[in-house]
């Protein structure tokens, strides 16, 4: 998903940035009637706002009729594992923090004094989910860890002087 | 409606006033950089600063640049609104002194109290800093956001009344009688004043609910057992910055609407599609709001729904209207460039561009992996850094240079480099997005010291550019006219 979301926003700002380039270059030339010209643009205006408001739809039913995340604003499917985690200013408590790997587990999260966010990551450079853990709120996050490894956890909303430092690792594991 | 007279007259006193906000903006904008560079150079561990001081420069960044701004942009807005309406000087300068008593306010907070809870004092840690700031501390800085917010309103409510002396009603004002009535589209309904109408609205509400909950949060500081709800208070929190922050560009893009005809010679003129746009516009940047909140999994599936989707509709004015009515309006008109322009047209492609990655992080697949990290300060500084504040300053030296303006080859080596640390200084932090590095961590960990490194020369780079441009932009100010 972080591939996709780079590369289409590579895309569309080279788009924009091309357009911008080619209506600067000619811009201190004359040539043609503005009125003419205003004309044709605002019909190929016309056009471009009905094809992105059809990508729109497109995109918008694709990217939410299979609802997103599993549990999210919804019952999600009954876990095979599930882990209670609270956030501290500056510590996460799990009450376990070994699973098998190709479970589905799922996170109950909440906090004790303010808002953190709990973000599993894999390697320091690739998030797999995350969600917020808040003051009288649980926040239900399912994962299926599809590879065994040490997944670190970070805390992803701003909580005071440690929070750089809030951390806790989850063990996958092949067999238990 | 006769649009053609100057409402607001060109005194002395308003002329001190408008110049006293460039100068005073200027300053805080170059000291807000030199924080933000400073913030960037510390988690490229090139600065060895402790982690609490980096989080207190980065709330200083943050509330810095936020309310600076805001006070930009509305002195832009005062500039051309003023042309139509009559607006009150004296309520002008009231919203500065109000705003530099919160200033003071928050540099106590901060520089005395230690105050590091974020711009967004997110509720409850102004309250809970586990013994590193008082309640003091956070009360100067809550209070401080009040104060400014008092100014912010009884400018905004000036304006409010203005409009409607003139013009009858918001309604009229923003043209929603043209865009739903029949018969041909009023042209002499200036641009300036629909822009203006949009953010009134938006603001009075946005601050309203701004005051509401940092009075609330003001009582937790100081009454720890009176609690609220955490997410109405998130909620009322993202709301409230969402919608002050967007309207900083709306206010500064009337700068555009006023001064790339000048070039051209090609007036902007208000159609069915600009209002329909505006009308738009007021609607998405107050409901749009919860997609800052996505991660919130208790939060309505409805709002979540609307939160991805108006989130990729607020795209549609800003694209399609906006900087494609600029491109059209400068297309093959012979105009001449200078700085203030290239500035201007750049600014567009700044807050164009800007939106991709934005409503890129609007979609809730994304969102889960990328909420939180630097693809944030990635998107918001394209439309910020080489959005806003361009625009702010190509209308800033438009109207200070208006006649006379003579372009140096410091005037062009500035602009470029400006333009391309920024854009790298932005890439960088998509790319660390991409790569998951998370935001406002005040030490990195290592595979993620190559972006802060690289960003810092960036912001390093930017910040001499910047610099010059704003030295340039004060020795003028001088040479100011409210008629330019």
């Amino acid at each position: 998903m972080q591939n996709l979301a780079w590369v289409l926003s590579l895309i569309f700002m080279a788009v924009i940035a091309a357009v911008f380039l080619w209506v600067v270059a000619g811009a201190s030339r004359t040539g043609g009637e503005a009125g003419a010209m205003a004309k044709a643009a605002y019909q190929w205006r016309g056009r471009l706002f009905w094809l992105v408001i059809v990508a729109g739809i497109v995109v918008s039913f694709m990217t939410l009729w299979d609802w997103p995340i599993a549990g999210h604003a919804a019952a999600g499917t009954k876990p095979d594992v599930t882990i209670r985690a609270v956030g501290h200013q500056w510590r996460w408590e799990l009450d376990k923090d070994t699973v098998q790997v190709g479970k589905l587990v799922e996170f109950e999260l909440t906090a004790s004094d303010v808002n953190h966010g709990f973000a599993i990551y894999k390697n320091k450079t690739q998030m797999v989910a995350q969600t917020q853990a808040m003051p009288g709120y649980v926040n239900k996050l399912q994962v299926r860890f599809t590879e065994p490894g040490d997944y670190e956890v970070l805390c992803l909303e701003y909580c005071g002087a440690a929070h750089h430092a809030m951390r806790a690792v989850i063990k996958v594991r092949a067999g238990l | 409606m006769n649009t053609s007279v100057t409402q607001s007259a060109d005194t002395l006193s308003a002329k001190f006033a408008f110049q006293l906000y460039v100068a005073i903006g200027i300053v805080v904008y170059m000291l807000m950089m030199i924080a933000g560079a400073v913030f960037r150079g510390a988690q490229a561990t090139w600065l060895p600063i402790p982690p609490n001081f980096v989080y207190e420069i980065m709330t200083l960044h943050g509330a810095g640049m936020v309310g600076v701004s805001g006070l930009a942009g509305a002195a832009v807005m005062w500039y051309f609104l003023r042309r139509y309406v009559k607006l009150s000087t004296g309520m002008f300068l009231t919203m500065l002194v109000l705003s530099l008593v919160g200033v003071v306010m928050i540099l106590a907070a901060i520089g005395i109290g230690r105050f590091a809870g974020g711009w967004t004092f997110l509720y409850p840690l102004p309250a809970k800093s586990m013994g590193l700031w008082g309640p003091h501390a956070a009360g100067a800085f809550v209070g401080g956001l009040v104060f400014i917010g008092v100014g912010f309103l009884l400018f905004y409510l000036d304006c409010a009344l203005a409009i409607l002396r003139r013009y009858g009603s918001l309604v009229k004002a923003l043209g929603l009688n043209q865009l739903f009535g029949s018969g041909p589209v009023n042209t002499s309904l200036p641009p300036a004043v629909v822009a203006s109408t949009m953010v009134v609205i938006i603001n009075i509400l946005g601050i309203l609910v701004g005051a509401v909950v940092l009075v609330m949060s003001l009582i937790n500081i100081y009454v720890p057992g009176v609690v609220f709800d955490a997410l109405l208070m998130k909620n009322l929190i993202f709301f409230f910055g969402h919608v002050f922050i967007n309207a900083t560009i709306y206010m500064a893009v009337i700068g555009v609407y006023e001064i790339v005809p000048r070039y051209t010679g090609r007036p902007w003129l208000i159609s069915r599609p600009f209002l329909a746009s505006w009308a738009a516009v007021t609607l998405i940047v107050m409901a749009v709001y919860p997609h800052h909140l996505l991660m919130d999994y208790v939060m309505p599936k409805w709002m979540v729904v609307m939160g991805q989707v108006l989130s990729y509709l607020s795209g549609i004015p800003v694209l399609l209207v906006t900087a494609y009515g600029a491109l059209v309006n400068i297309h093959r008109s012979g105009l001449k460039w200078d700085l203030p322009l290239r500035l201007m047209i750049f600014s567009l492609f700044g807050w164009a561009a800007g939106v991709i990655p934005a409503i890129i992080d609007g979609m809730v697949r994304v969102n889960l992996v990328m909420h939180n990290t630097q693809w944030v300060p990635g998107h918001f500084h394209f439309y910020l850094l080489l959005g806003l504040v361009p625009m702010l300053l190509g209308t800033m030296l438009f109207v200070c240079t208006r006649s006379d303006w003579r372009e140096t080859a410091l005037d062009r080596a500035s602009f470029w480099t400006y333009g391309v640390a920024g854009a790298v200084f932005c890439f960088v932090f998509l790319a660390a997005g991409w790569q998951g590095v998370p935001r406002r961590f005040a030490v990195h960990d290592a595979p993620w010291l190559g972006f802060a490194q690289v960003g810092t020369l960036a912001a390093a780079l930017l910040l001499v550019a910047a610099v010059v441009l704003c030295v340039r932009l004060l020795a003028r100010l001088p040479r100011i006219s409210l008629s330019a």
